[in-house]
């Protein structure tokens, strides 16, 4: 039994299309076998929502009269990259607000930055816009202060180099004192875990060889239609994988790209994590096209089919050691504790599983109104892709 | 006997009376305090909990309403934005008392059990949305 595209789209769009979440249908198949679910069901709904910092948005802010080519910028005082067209800048998410201290004052705050000005922007309020330029005779001005919200740029369009990490470390600390990572404050001597995915919600843990998601697929980025439109920066398909194909450490990733101005703001957060930097937590949906038993088989994948590697933060991380503690299931660490060097540990998680699910709803329920069709991805993601290290070289003579 | 937890402000004319021993000596309560910050000269924020006979009770806050002190019963100095809140659970594994918890295993939305919040503030340290905060 397989379907076409084209008659998946054709259920959608007549509003008859079957659509489960990659939580129901384990249940589902488990109940009705692969054969007879395969024929039933057309969609399956995938989420995440968490931190991924390689986020960013480019802005047009259209012309001030006279006309000003922006050399520098800055919105709410958190700085744009300005190398582009006049009016045009990059927001990334990891940027900080001018004169915040850092870690100078350590462990440091990191109250303000990119991601909070995304936030802010897709939420609708108002931010200043503070612009120099070194003057032009075709572009006379040479700075700009105003106040602007998202309505008043022509476009803002998210372009995310990497984002839904196909799985991730489990981080904990081993050293003496705490440590303040991009996975959150961790205790010293093992006291605490963290780790950041969704399991068995998670895109590309529900397609792990990408035989549906592939530059070109229609996303639900937070709210807004967005697209995949490359490989993801680290993208590194040639890792470790279980039996069912499913990597046990980062492997692939999506560029994802999508109008800021159809998003909704619980879906695009500003994060700050102490003693480490700012961020931007974000929730993507995935929808796979029921094409065939096996693409279905793989969208059965529960938390304890899925393994991760703990990883010591304080050394092995920073170090690149390529150590890892211990393996475990997101079974065991949805579970609250592990055991690891014979005492039980407390988790938590940085990736919000609630709303990975929340998205997976909202997801199917626009598929079911015939809203969202699904595209063919025009290119497939890499394999077999490793990923370099850098090596420190000195100058070519 | 009851137990009730209150937080207080005092402003700068209050901040120099021993308003605390007289709720131990003349209510009979029991006094079990939270977090202080209180500052000669500066005004002065108290979060704690009070037990006692409900007939003292009232009556020790009858006491505190004849000072310029603005008291907040029932609550914490501590404030969790439920709307704000991602349901991350990251806060989870950083409370002491569990006053961070999932309300459901299935869903993992968090929830906060005013109650159980010791103020230890390592959800504020920690929280990556700012989602608690302090009232002083």
């Amino acid at each position: 039994m397989s379907k076409t595209y084209a008659e998946i789209n054709e259920k959608i769009a007549s509003g008859k299309a079957v659509v489960l979440t990659a939580e129901e249908v384990i249940d589902y198949v488990d109940k009705k076998g692969v054969e007879q679910a395969a024929a039933e069901i057309d969609v399956v709904t995938t989420a995440t929502f968490g931190p991924m910092c390689s986020s960013g948005c480019f802005l047009n802010f259209g012309h001030s009269t006279p006309k000003m080519r922006i050399s520098e910028a800055w919105i709410e005082d958190v700085r744009a990259y300005c190398g582009i067209a006049a009016v045009d800048v990059y927001l990334g998410a990891t940027e900080l607000r001018h004169n915040d201290p850092a870690n100078m004052y350590y462990p440091g705050e990191f109250r303000y930055g990119g991601g909070h000005v995304i936030e802010d922007l897709v939420a609708g309020k108002k931010l200043q816009l503070f612009g120099l330029s070194y003057g032009t005779d075709d572009y006379p001005r040479r700075e700009i202060r105003t106040m602007f919200d998202i309505n008043d740029l022509n476009q803002a369009i998210m372009s995310n180099p990497r984002n839904c990490y196909q799985n991730y470390n489990v981080a904990t600390n081993t050293s003496d004192k705490t440590i303040y990572t991009y996975l959150g404050i961790l205790k010293p001597r093992i006291r605490n875990l963290t780790y950041s995915s969704a399991g068995q919600l998670s895109p590309l843990l529900n397609d792990p060889l990408y035989q549906t998601i592939g530059i070109g697929t229609s996303i639900w980025l937070a709210g807004a239609r967005g697209i995949v439109y490359a490989e993801g920066t680290q993208h590194c398909s040639k890792v470790e994988r279980g039996d069912n194909d499913v990597p046990v450490e980062g492997a692939g990733t999506l560029a994802l790209s999508g109008d800021m101005k159809k998003m909704q703001s619980e879906f695009v957060r500003g994060v700050s994590l102490k003693g480490y930097g700012v961020s931007l937590a974000l929730g993507v949906g995935i929808p796979i096209p029921i094409l065939n038993e096996e693409i279905l088989m793989r969208t059965t994948v529960r938390d304890r089919d899925i393994s991760a590697c703990i990883i010591d933060y304080a050394h092995d991380y920073p170090q690149k050691t390529g150590k890892v503690l211990q393996k475990c299931t997101y079974e065991q660490l949805r579970s609250g504790t592990i055991e690891i060097q014979g005492k039980e540990v407390k988790v938590s998680s940085m990736s919000s599983y609630n709303k990975a699910l929340k998205i997976c709803e909202l997801l199917k329920a626009e598929i079911q109104d015939g809203k969202f069709l699904l595209s063919e991805a025009s290119q497939r993601l890499p394999l077999n892709q490793s990923m370099q290290a850098l090596n420190i070289q000195g100058p070519t003579k | 006997m009851k137990t009730q937890k209150i937080y207080l402000y005092f402003p700068k004319s209050e901040t120099d009376k021993p308003i605390i021993c007289h709720l131990i000596r003349n209510y009979d309560l029991t006094i079990n305090i939270f977090r202080a910050k209180v500052t000669p000269e500066e005004e002065g924020h108290l979060s704690l909990e009070v037990t006692g006979t409900e007939e003292n009770i009232a009556k020790a806050f009858q006491y505190l309403e004849g000072f310029d002190v603005i008291i907040h019963t029932g609550a914490k100095a501590v404030h969790w934005e439920g709307q704000r809140c991602t349901h991350c659970g990251n806060c989870l594994s950083h409370c002491p008392t569990a006053a961070l918890h999932f309300a459901d295993p299935n869903t993992r939305e968090v929830q906060f059990d005013e109650e159980k919040c010791i103020e230890c503030l390592s959800c504020i340290t920690n929280c990556p949305f700012g989602v608690c905060s302090s009232a002083f």
